[in-house]
C-alpha cells in the first residue's frame, strides 16, 4: 500500500504534462487551450518567483551603489572608526551608531533570551493543557501590535519610571531602548523555542526521569539541548528583529550621537539616525550617501544572520 | 564490618544529594511559574493599558475628523484612511505575486541548486529591515521616477516588504496538503492548472489567510517605510483617493504627534490613536484567525 503510493506520486511528478498531450484520438480544441493555459500559468508563476529574487537584488543595487559614494569623500578608515558623526562639518565617522546598534542588540538579548527561555520552557513542559492552549494564540498575537505602540509605551511610562528609579534627569539611552525591544523580541523567541522543545521526542525525557532526573535536570540537561538549534533560531530572528527595529528604538532611545557608554544617555544607533536625518538630506549628497552606506550595512548584517540560520538548519538536519 | 560502617555515611550522602535536587527541582518550577506569570501579567497589562486610557475617550468625530496642527481637538480621520487605503493596494499588489511564487516554489520548481538560490532570497528578503525598505522606496520612487512622497510609493514598498511572507506560507501551506489528494484529482483527469485552483488552493486556503493576515497586521501598523516613502503630512482632505499625494498613516500619525507636533492635547490624541491601532490590529488577526483556530480545536 505504502509503496504503491510512492511509486504513484514519482510517476505523477513525472509526466504531469504528458498525461494531456498523449492522450488519443483527434486534436480537441479544449485540450490544446488547457495546455496554453498550463502553459501561461507556470510562466506567471516562475515571473513571480523571478521577481522576488528582483527585488532582494535591486535592493542590494541600489543601496551598494548609492552607499559606496560615500567612500569618494570619505575614507573608509574615517567612516568606520571614527566617532566624529558632524555632517555640518563635513565630517562622517559612523562608529558611534555601528557600535551602539551591536551593544543595543546584545542587551537586548541578554535581557530577553533568559526570560524568553523560561516561558518557552513553561510553555512547553509545565504549563498544564488550557493555559497552553490560552497563552500560545496571546503570544502570536503580541507579535503583531505595531512597533509605534511600544515606542508610544516606552516614552510615556517606561522613561519617567526609568527616571525616577535612576535618579537621573534624562531616562532616555540604550537601556530604555533595549527594555522596549526586549518586550518586542520576547514573544519570537519563545514561542520558536516553544515549538522546537515540543517536538523534542518524549522518549528522551522518559529515559532520563527513568535514570532517576527530577524535571529540573531533565529540562537542563536533556530537553534544551536537544532543543538547541531550534532556540538558537529563535534567538537569532530575535536579534534580526532588534537589529533593523526603527521607530520603537527611536522613540527612546534620545537620538544624539554620543557613544553609548553608559545605561542613561541619549545615543543614536544605524536604524534611528537613518531615520532621523534622511528626509532632511537632498539625495546627492555625502550626507546622503553615508545613510545610503549605514543602511548596507544594516542589510549586509541581517544577511549574515540568515547564512547562519541556513548553516544550522542544515547541520541540524544531518544530525 | 567494614562495609556495614560505609553504607550509612554514603546513604547519608545520597539522601543530602536527593534533597538539594529536590530543592532545586521546586526551586525551578516556582521560578519558571513566576517568570512565565509575570510575563503574561505584564502583557495584559501593557495591553489594558492601552485600551484604558484610550478608548473611553474616543468618539466618531476623533475617528472621522481632520487633524489640526495648532488648535486641539484634532482627528485621525485622514491618517486611518491612508492606513487602510495602503494596506488595500498593497495587499492588492503582494497577494497575486505572493502566491503565485510560493506555488512556483511548492510545484513547479525542480529540486535542484535553482530552487535553493530562490529560496535564499526569499528568506533574505523577509529578513532585510522594514527602514531598508523605506530608503529602497525613496531612491526608487522619490529619486528615480521623480514622483516625490506618494501613497503610492509607500503601498508598493509595504507590498515589497510583505511579499517574502505571502511567498514562504503559500508554499508551506501548499506542500502541506496531502500527496492522495492531489493525485486523486490527477487520476480524474485534471490538469495541473485545474489541481491547482480546484484542489490545492482551496485546501490550503487557511494556511494562506493566517499569513495574509500576519502580513495585514504588520502592513497596517507599519511606520519607518511609510515616514520614509510617505511622509508625515497627509493632503488634509478625508477620502482623499489620489495615489500620487503625500499620505501618512496612523502608526506615523502617532509618531509625529508624540515627538513634533505643538498641538496641546497631543498626549490625548496620541493615546486615542494607539487605543485605535490596537483595536484595529487585533480585530484583523482574531478575525481572520477565530475560524482556523475552531477548527483546529475540533480536529483534535
Amino acid at each position: 500500500m505504502l509503496e504503491s503510493t510512492t511509486t504513484g506520486s514519482i510517476a505523477v511528478s513525472g509526466e504531469l504534462g504528458h498525461s494531456i498531450r498523449s492522450g488519443s484520438g483527434r486534436k480537441l480544441d479544449r485540450k490544446n487551450r488547457l495546455l496554453l493555459y498550463n502553459r501561461t500559468f507556470k510562466i506567471a508563476c516562475i515571473a513571480s518567483a523571478g521577481f522576488v529574487c528582483l527585488i532582494l537584488f535591486s535592493i542590494l543595487f541600489l543601496m551598494f551603489r548609492t552607499g559606496v559614494l560615500t567612500f569618494q569623500t570619505v575614507p573608509a578608515a574615517k567612516f568606520f572608526f571614527s566617532t566624529d558623526w558632524s555632517p555640518e562639518n563635513e565630517s562622517y565617522g559612523a562608529f558611534i551608531f555601528i557600535f551602539g546598534t551591536f551593544a543595543l542588540t546584545a542587551l537586548t538579548l541578554l535581557i530577553s533570551v533568559p526570560i524568553s527561555i523560561f516561558v518557552a520552557v513553561f510553555l512547553a513542559e509545565i504549563a498544564p493543557r488550557w493555559l497552553r492552549d490560552a497563552m500560545r494564540p496571546v503570544l502570536d498575537l503580541l507579535v503583531g501590535i505595531p512597533s509605534v505602540v511600544y515606542g508610544f509605551l516606552g516614552m510615556t511610562i517606561l522613561i519617567p519610571l526609568l527616571r525616577e528609579s535612576a535618579g537621573t534627569s534624562m531616562g532616555d539611552g540604550i537601556l530604555a531602548a533595549a527594555i522596549v525591544l526586549s518586550i518586542m523580541v520576547l514573544p519570537t523567541i519563545s514561542r520558536i523555542s516553544d515549538d522546537s522543545i515540543s517536538v523534542v521526542p518524549q522518549k528522551y525525557r522518559d529515559a532520563s526521569y527513568a535514570l532517576g532526573a527530577t524535571r529540573f535536570q531533565t529540562v537542563f540537561k536533556v530537553v534544551l539541548p536537544a532543543a538547541r538549534s531550534g532556540i538558537i533560531y529563535g534567538i537569532i530572528l530575535g536579534m534580526a528583529r532588534a537589529v533593523g527595529e526603527t521607530m520603537a528604538v527611536v522613540m527612546v532611545i534620545g537620538n544624539t550621537p554620543q557613544l553609548a557608554d553608559a545605561l542613561f544617555k541619549p545615543t543614536s544607533v544605524l536604524t534611528s539616525n537613518i531615520v532621523m536625518q534622511i528626509s532632511n538630506v537632498p539625495f546627492d549628497s555625502t550626507w546622503n550617501y553615508a545613510l545610503y552606506l549605514m543602511g548596507f550595512l544594516l542589510l549586509v548584517i541581517s544577511l549574515v544572520m540568515i547564512v547562519i540560520i541556513r548553516l544550522i538548519q542544515r547541520r541540524g538536519a544531518k544530525s | 564490618m567494614r562495609g556495614d560502617s560505609n553504607r550509612p555515611v554514603s546513604g547519608g550522602a545520597f539522601a543530602a544529594r536527593k534533597g538539594l535536587n529536590h530543592v532545586n527541582n521546586r526551586l525551578f518550577t516556582i521560578a519558571v511559574w513566576g517568570v512565565a506569570g509575570c510575563v503574561m501579567l505584564f502583557i495584559f497589562g501593557l495591553l489594558f493599558l492601552i485600551l484604558e486610557r484610550g478608548v473611553p475617550k474616543l468618539t466618531w468625530d476623533f475617528i472621522f475628523g481632520l487633524p489640526s496642527e495648532i488648535d486641539a481637538g484634532g482627528g485621525i480621520g485622514p491618517a486611518l484612511f491612508n492606513s487602510i487605503y495602503m494596506l488595500v493596494i498593497s495587499l492588492i499588489i503582494a497577494i497575486p505575486l505572493g502566491v503565485a511564487a510560493g506555488i512556483y516554489l511548492a510545484e513547479f520548481a525542480p529540486d535542484n541548486k535553482w530552487i535553493g538560490v530562490i529560496r535564499i532570497c526569499v528568506e533574505g528578503l523577509a529578513s532585510v529591515p522594514s527602514l531598508i525598505f523605506g530608503l529602497f522606496g525613496i531612491a526608487l520612487f522619490v529619486e528615480m521616477f521623480q514622483l516625490g512622497l506618494t501613497i503610492l510609493g509607500a503601498a508598493v514598498s509595504l507590498a515589497f516588504l510583505n511579499l517574502p511572507i505571502i511567498v514562504r506560507v503559500t508554499e508551506e501551506a501548499i506542500r502541506a496538503v496531502p500527496g492522495e489528494i492531489k493525485q486523486a484529482s490527477f487520476a480524474l483527469g485534471a490538469t495541473h492548472l485545474q489541481t491547482i485552483r480546484r484542489v490545492l488552493i482551496p485546501q490550503a486556503m487557511n494556511g494562506i489567510i493566517t499569513g495574509i493576515c500576519l502580513v495585514a497586521g504588520r502592513g497596517f501598523g507599519e511606520s519607518a517605510v511609510v515616514i520614509l516613502t510617505a511622509g508625515v503630512t497627509t493632503s488634509g482632505v478625508m477620502w482623499d483617493f489620489n495615489l500620487l499625494s503625500p499620505g501618512e498613516n496612523l502608526a506615523v500619525h502617532l509618531w509625529y504627534i508624540q515627538s513634533a507636533a505643538i498641538v496641546p492635547d497631543a498626549q490625548e490624541i496620541s493615546q486615542k490613536a494607539a487605543a485605535v491601532l490596537i483595536i484595529i490590529v487585533l480585530a484583523i488577526n482574531i478575525l481572520f484567525r477565530l475560524p482556523l483556530w475552531i477548527r483546529e480545536r475540533k480536529s483534535r
